[in-house]
C-alpha cells in the first residue's frame, strides 16, 4: 500500500515523553462529558508497545481493586494529552505479558538505574 | 453528471477524528478511467456510461476495435450518469466526481472460500463437541423427512461452492480525497482482498 499518512490527518506526537516496557507512566486522557472536557488521569505500567506508525498504541496495565485492567491508547490519538513517566522499569522483554498472573512481590519491576554521566 | 468511477482496493488503516473517535478505513485506489463508451436511452435502451481502468498487458483485436485509439484497458465497466450529454468520448474521470461525506455503493467479487461446509458457508450449528460424538462434529444433520416427501426439497442448504462473487456494500462514507495521489478513504470495509476491482457508485436522485 502507498503511503497514505498524509490523508489520515496524522498529528506528530514528537511532544510526548518517551516510554519503554516496565515503565511505570500516568496517562493524561482527556474525557468528553456532555460539552466539557476534563483530564483523567490513569496510573500503571506499560505492558507493551506496539509500533506501525499510524496504528502505533501502548497499553497500560494496572491492578484496581484486585481486578487486573489493561487499557490501551494509540499514541496519534489527539485525546492523548501527556504522558508522565513516574518510574523508570528495568524490564528484560519488550512484551510483559508474563506479568499478567502475577500477583504481589511476584508482580514487582526493578527500578533502572540509569548509569552515572 | 457522472455518478461513479472505478477503483481498486488497497488495504485498510485507522483514522482518528478530530475529538479521538477511531474508524476504519479502507484505501481504495481510484486512477483516473477513461470514458470509452456512452450508452444512451435511444441507442441502448438505458443510460450508463462505460469507462476503461487499469493497464492490459495483451487485448484482442475486437476489443482494440472498440476502445480505438482512447488507450488499452484492462477492465470495461459501466457506471450510472445523470445527463450524459456533458460527456463525450475520451474523457478523463478523476475522484472528484465524489466529495467528502457523499455516502457511495461499492461493488467488487469477494474472496473465494473454496468449497466450504454448512457451518462456514450458512453458519449452521455443528454436531454437539462431547457426550460420545464421533466424526459428526461439522457435519450438517438432517436435510429432511422420510417417505413422506420422500425427496430433499429444492433449495436445501448444504456444502458448496462460497464467496468468489458479486457483492455491493451500500452506504459507505468518504472519509477523505486525495486528488494528487488518486486515493479515496471510505469509512468501513470493502469486499474483496487488496487490489480487487470495484466499482464505486453514488446513488442517483430520483427524478419524479
Amino acid at each position: 500500500m502507498p503511503d497514505i499518512s498524509h490523508l489520515l490527518k496524522m498529528k506528530d506526537r514528537t511532544d510526548l515523553e518517551e516510554v519503554n516496557p516496565g515503565d511505570t507512566v500516568r496517562i493524561h486522557w482527556q474525557v468528553v462529558e456532555g460539552n466539557r472536557t476534563r483530564t483523567q488521569v490513569y496510573q500503571g505500567f506499560v505492558l507493551r508497545i506496539k509500533k506501525g506508525g499510524a496504528n502505533a498504541s501502548l497499553t497500560v496495565r494496572r491492578v484496581f481493586q484486585d481486578i487486573g485492567v489493561e487499557r490501551t491508547f494509540l499514541f496519534s490519538n489527539p485525546r492523548l494529552e501527556r504522558i508522565e513517566v513516574v518510574r523508570r522499569g528495568s524490564v528484560r522483554r519488550a512484551k510483559l505479558y508474563y506479568l499478567r498472573g502475577r500477583t504481589g512481590r511476584a508482580a514487582r519491576i526493578k527500578e533502572k538505574v540509569s548509569p552515572r554521566k | 453528471m457522472l455518478l461513479g468511477t472505478l477503483g481498486k482496493k488497497l488495504g485498510m488503516t485507522q483514522m482518528i477524528s478530530e475529538d479521538g473517535i477511531v474508524n476504519a478505513v479502507t484505501a481504495v485506489d481510484v486512477t483516473p478511467s477513461t470514458i470509452v463508451q456512452i450508452k444512451t436511452l435511444d441507442r441502448d435502451g438505458y443510460e450508463k456510461i462505460q469507462l476503461g481502468y487499469g493497464e492490459a498487458n495483451k487485448i484482442s483485436k475486437p476489443l482494440q476495435g472498440h476502445m480505438k485509439d482512447l488507450g488499452e484497458f484492462r477492465y470495461l465497466r459501466e457506471v450510472p450518469v445523470k445527463d450524459s450529454s456533458d460527456h463525450s468520448l475520451g474523457d478523463i474521470v478523476t475522484a472528484d466526481v465524489f466529495s467528502v461525506g457523499d455516502k457511495i455503493s461499492i461493488t467488487g467479487t469477494s474472496k473465494g472460500k473454496g468449497f466450504a461446509g454448512p457451518i462456514k458457508r450458512y453458519h449452521f450449528k455443528g454436531g454437539p463437541k462431547s457426550h460420545g460424538q464421533k466424526d459428526k462434529h461439522r457435519a450438517p444433520g438432517s436435510i429432511g423427512a422420510g417417505t413422506t416427501p420422500g425427496r430433499v426439497w429444492k433449495g436445501q442448504r448444504m456444502a458448496g461452492h462460497m464467496g468468489m462473487e458479486k457483492v455491493t456494500v451500500r452506504n459507505l462514507q468518504i472519509a477523505a480525497i486525495d486528488l494528487e495521489s488518486n486515493i479515496i478513504l471510505v469509512k468501513g470495509a470493502v469486499p474483496g482482498p487488496p487490489g480487487n476491482l470495484l466499482i464505486l457508485r453514488k446513488k442517483a436522485e430520483r427524478t419524479l
